[in-house]
């Protein structure tokens, strides 16, 4: 070990790994941050695209975290690695499609693998025992520092007095009775040690900073998964389940109705790749179809598609369809009205 | 690669198309091949970079000489530092 001892810290972006990082590097322990892209963060993408996002903070938190604590922060692409945790998690599923568990012992997994990669001395979580049903608890601690590799290199500051001595503590490399000994789910105690920090701004993401703990979109993931027969997923699957209204009429074939300007201007970057209709006549938005429509489906879709146009009233309007990376053609349709378009199909 | 205005060599990355935080991605792995003192400019359209981008070199050490816009797309030059 170097002098100064080494400790490599996950940023999330939230408050705890905020708190945790400090209070280690506030005992002369040189501190640097890793944040993890998985493709499922909350903050970022739909931010970007959306027209009415436009005026919220685009401020990365994981960032701006590093930021108030004074650390370097290292952001690294997992996403491709991670597809396995989401489709076959071994400790299985929360209430959502969140892989909570597994989530945390690759993470830290990862973290340790920088650890060894840069010469550092162990590993830092914001983790904080039954703060998250699934995956912080007493009995799942011991599971996630197994099963990352990390052993009693990975330190929780947040909660360490209440844990077995971990070897920075045992070596000296930090004092444990300057660690805390946090529990249970109430944040008044990270909030009284933030005050004391000094950190007066933070973010709370609502259920975590991840889609998966979203109901909504956990719901397009598996039909997605169900319609494919499979349980594959790809970057560009993540970003249009976060985007537009998600209809089903048949097995075969979704359409994805864009919501608003920004979501399709997004969209039709993917005409290359799926069918897309829009109303020719009427101002309204793309939609893309995902599957294997045959014609029907299509003038189905088109349909579909005016009814969410300004033309949504007329008798009939000329809809563009346009093959994946072909020429586009004609067809006359009448919008659908609202009754025929039943609850079940919507996504 | 090219000659910088004040000499410097001038690395570029093609960060279009890319959503945050993959362009800062893309930087910080191109950083890492990079002596200090090139400068690397990245073209994005993404308007998240011009935040990420430069509240990722300020954390890291790195200096980020100019950000601008170019139409729709997002133009910042950064120079490399020493560790």
């Amino acid at each position: 070990m170097s002098e100064q001892p080494k400790a490599v810290a996950l940023i999330s972006g939230g408050l705890d790994s905020m708190l945790a990082a400090k209070a280690v590097q506030q005992q002369g322990v040189h501190v640097e941050g890793i944040n993890f892209f998985t493709g499922f963060c909350v903050e970022g993408h739909t931010h970007a695209i959306r027209q009415k996002d436009k005026d919220k903070a685009k401020r990365n938190t994981a960032l701006w975290s590093a930021e108030q604590v004074g650390i370097k922060l290292h952001i690294v692409d997992i996403s491709q690695e991670y597809v396995g945790i989401v489709t076959n998690p071994k400790h299985g599923y929360g209430q959502n499609l969140n892989p909570c568990l597994d989530c945390k012992g690759f993470m830290v997994g990862k973290a340790v693998e920088w650890m060894e990669e840069h010469g550092f001395d162990f590993v830092i979580t914001g983790e904080v025992i039954g703060q998250r049903p699934k995956s912080q608890r007493r009995d799942t601690f011991p599971v996630v520092a197994e099963e990352s590799g990390a052993g009693d290199r990975l330190l929780r500051p947040l909660c360490a007095r209440q844990l077995e001595p971990t070897l920075p503590e045992r070596e000296g490399w930090v004092d444990r009775e300057q660690l805390y000994d946090f529990t249970g789910r109430s944040r008044k105690p990270q909030m009284q040690l933030a005050a004391e920090l000094g950190f007066e701004d933070w973010s709370q993401p609502a259920g975590g900073c991840c889609f998966l703990t979203d109901e909504n979109f956990s719901r397009k993931l598996a039909d997605l998964w169900q319609a494919r027969g499979t349980r594959e997923y790809d970057l560009d699957d993540v970003m249009l389940l976060k985007l537009g209204r998600h209809i089903r009429p048949a097995d075969n074939y979704k359409l994805i109705i864009a919501r608003e300007d920004g979501e399709n201007r997004f969209m039709n970057g993917y005409r290359k790749r799926f069918h897309a209709v829009r109303d020719l006549d009427n101002p309204g938005p793309l939609a893309l179809v995902q599957g294997e429509p045959d014609n029907d489906d299509l003038e189905t879709a088109a349909r579909i598609t005016a009814r969410y146009g300004k033309g949504k009233m007329a008798e009939r309007v000329r809809a563009e369809i346009t093959p994946p990376g072909g020429e586009p053609y004609v067809a006359e349709v009448a919008p659908m009205p609202p009754a025929q378009i039943p609850e079940e199909w919507h996504v | 690669m090219s000659e910088a205005a004040n000499g410097s060599r001038r690395e570029h990355l093609d960060a279009r198309g890319l959503l945050c935080p993959m362009p800062v991605i893309r930087t910080e792995e191109r950083i890492k091949a990079l002596a200090p003192g090139t400068e690397l400019e990245v073209r994005a359209s993404d308007p998240g970079v011009l935040y990420d981008i430069p509240a990722w070199c300020r954390v890291n050490g790195h200096t980020v000489l100019e950000s601008r816009e170019e139409g729709d797309e997002l133009v910042v030059v950064l120079r490399v530092e020493a560790e």
